[in-house]
């Protein structure tokens, strides 16, 4: 264990989901198997392979007003909209100094998103061939920038301590949550903000996830086609969203009284050094992170009751995670339910690991996994316990949940919170 | 047919409205855009190319940054319309 550890705790939730608006209704929706994924109905769907997926449930628009919606690409908004949740859901009153509680020098940032502002990019592109150069907005690179809604997040609550974006594709989210508990345990800042956003409905996209063949084709059934760990998967359903937590060390947290949800026990992280975007078959990857965030952080396999899964109902992915877990744990695996919320929650890219760790620390708190929806038929390689179809109830006493994220590029992430 | 000043500035109320949400019986000739009206260099561009599309006018860049009160962008707009 790291010597200059200090303890680290989350203190704050928030979450904008194809399920909810905030984390109560996406838990909510979690819990009762909801599906979020519904059918493309834009006119630039017709001519997508793939016609699905897991829209936002409240739209930004609603919430944030025109003139400042219009400088923010849709990542931005569900970030802030999230961050707002969280920083509210910690007790905090008003933004790092007007609350005394939190000192602007001592609170940071850490929000990504795999791809950025896509819709803004592609959107000011079609504007620059209809209507010409001087209609492009000038808002179009503050807008795009992949740090666009950490930075926002970071201007709206006045956090001083340092900005930051990881770029992992689908473990950006993680990696996010990851790099602020380390940044609290070296003692850069007391209180960050971390999570994940992404906003990349857009016909380029998915088009092209879907030319990768890496997408569910099952239009047909939009609420059946994410489906991890069924035999008949066929690949992920996008989703849209943004979750973002509150992290504070618990020496701060307790300075101000707040409620504590869990302790954030660090992450493990490794690269699989394999392929641009498949997954190394073995797990040898998956299973290196998880052996990384053991050697590293206090968590103890004995303690682990409940994993979120990656699963994203990709062929390939889903097992091989599985493997991998099996190979770290043995039969330790056995006690833990694993569940794929991505099955309700389409695949959220930069923002899975922000919306799952919010998930997870709920699990945590309500001691209760959410289930797997639309297993029909098990993969006989999944050889783990799957929670299926209805949520399953944790241990009383201390146990320990992990959030698995791995990304396009081999990068794998493992963040590890517990309660007692 | 050229639009007069009055017709001007409530043109510009309204852009600056849409811009940055300033509710447009506040949009008056002695407010500066940056200081009262809550826009800021980028948003100016977008002021700028707004009223350049309903006064069918052009406003070089090089002429934007004298325009500091709406009553000097009215001011501009009635002298360079066609």
């Amino acid at each position: 264990m790291n010597s200059t550890n200090r303890t680290v705790v989350v203190t704050g939730i928030g979450a904008t989901t194809p399920l909810g608006g905030d984390s109560a209704s996406t838990w909510e929706a979690l819990l009762a198997g909801r599906s979020g994924v519904t059918p493309l109905e834009q006119d630039w769907a017709e001519q997508l392979p793939v016609r699905i997926a897991a829209q936002i449930a409240v739209e930004p628009g609603e919430i944030i007003p025109r003139p400042q919606a219009r400088k923010l690409d849709r990542s931005a908004q569900f970030a802030l909209i999230a961050a707002r949740e969280a920083w509210a859901d910690a007790g905090f009153t008003g933004k790092a100094g007007d609350d005394a509680s939190v000192d602007p020098d001592r609170l940071g940032t850490v929000v990504a998103s795999g791809i950025g502002g896509v819709t803004t990019l592609l959107g000011q592109y079609d504007i620059l061939r209809e209507q010409g150069v001087r209609k492009v907005s000038p808002h179009t690179v503050p807008m795009l920038m992949p740090n666009s809604p950490a930075a926002n997040v970071g201007i709206e609550l006045n956090a001083r301590a340092g900005v930051h974006t990881p770029v992992s594709a689908c473990a950006s989210g993680a990696e996010a949550i990851g790099y602020a508990v380390e940044m609290i345990r070296t003692g850069r800042a007391d209180v960050v903000v971390a999570g994940g956003t992404e906003a990349a409905i857009h016909p380029l996209p998915i088009a092209a996830f879907g030319n990768m063949q890496a997408m569910s084709k099952n239009n047909d059934d939009p609420q059946g086609a994410s489906r991890p760990y069924d035999v008949d998967r066929d690949g992920f359903v996008l989703g849209e969203g943004s979750g973002v937590v509150v992290l504070e060390s618990a020496e701060h947290a307790e300075r101000r009284g707040a409620r504590v949800y869990c302790e954030a026990l660090g992450q493990g992280v490794s690269g699989d050094a394999h392929h641009i975007a498949q997954p190394e078959p073995s797990g040898r990857g998956i299973a290196d992170a998880i052996g990384n965030l053991l050697a590293n952080n206090d968590v103890k396999p004995a303690e682990i009751a409940h994993v979120n899964a990656h699963a994203t109902s990709t062929p390939t992915g889903d097992v091989g995670e599985v493997r991998a877990l099996r190979s770290v744990f043995g039969d330790d695996l056995d006690h833990m339910a694993v569940s794929a919320t991505k099955s309700m929650t389409g695949h959220l890219l930069g923002g899975a690991g922000g919306i799952e760790t919010v998930a997870t620390v709920l699990a945590l708190h309500h001691r209760v996994a959410p289930p797997t929806i639309n297993i029909k038929n098990l993969d006989p390689g999944v050889d783990a316990d799957i929670v299926r179809d209805q949520p399953r109830e944790l241990p009383h006493g201390t146990i320990t949940a992990l959030n698995n994220s791995f990304g396009f590029g081999g990068h794998n992430l493992v963040l590890a919170f517990r309660r007692s | 047919m050229a639009a007069t000043q009055e017709e001007i500035v409530k043109g510009l109320a309204e852009i600056v409205n849409e811009i940055a949400g300033i509710p447009t019986e506040d949009v008056q000739v002695d407010k500066s855009f940056t200081d009262d009206l809550d826009v800021d260099s980028l948003s100016m561009v977008e002021v700028v190319v707004a009223a350049e599309e309903r006064f069918d006018v052009k406003i070089p860049d090089e002429d934007v940054k004298n325009l500091k009160t709406v009553g000097d962008a009215a001011d501009y707009i009635l002298k360079h319309q066609d």
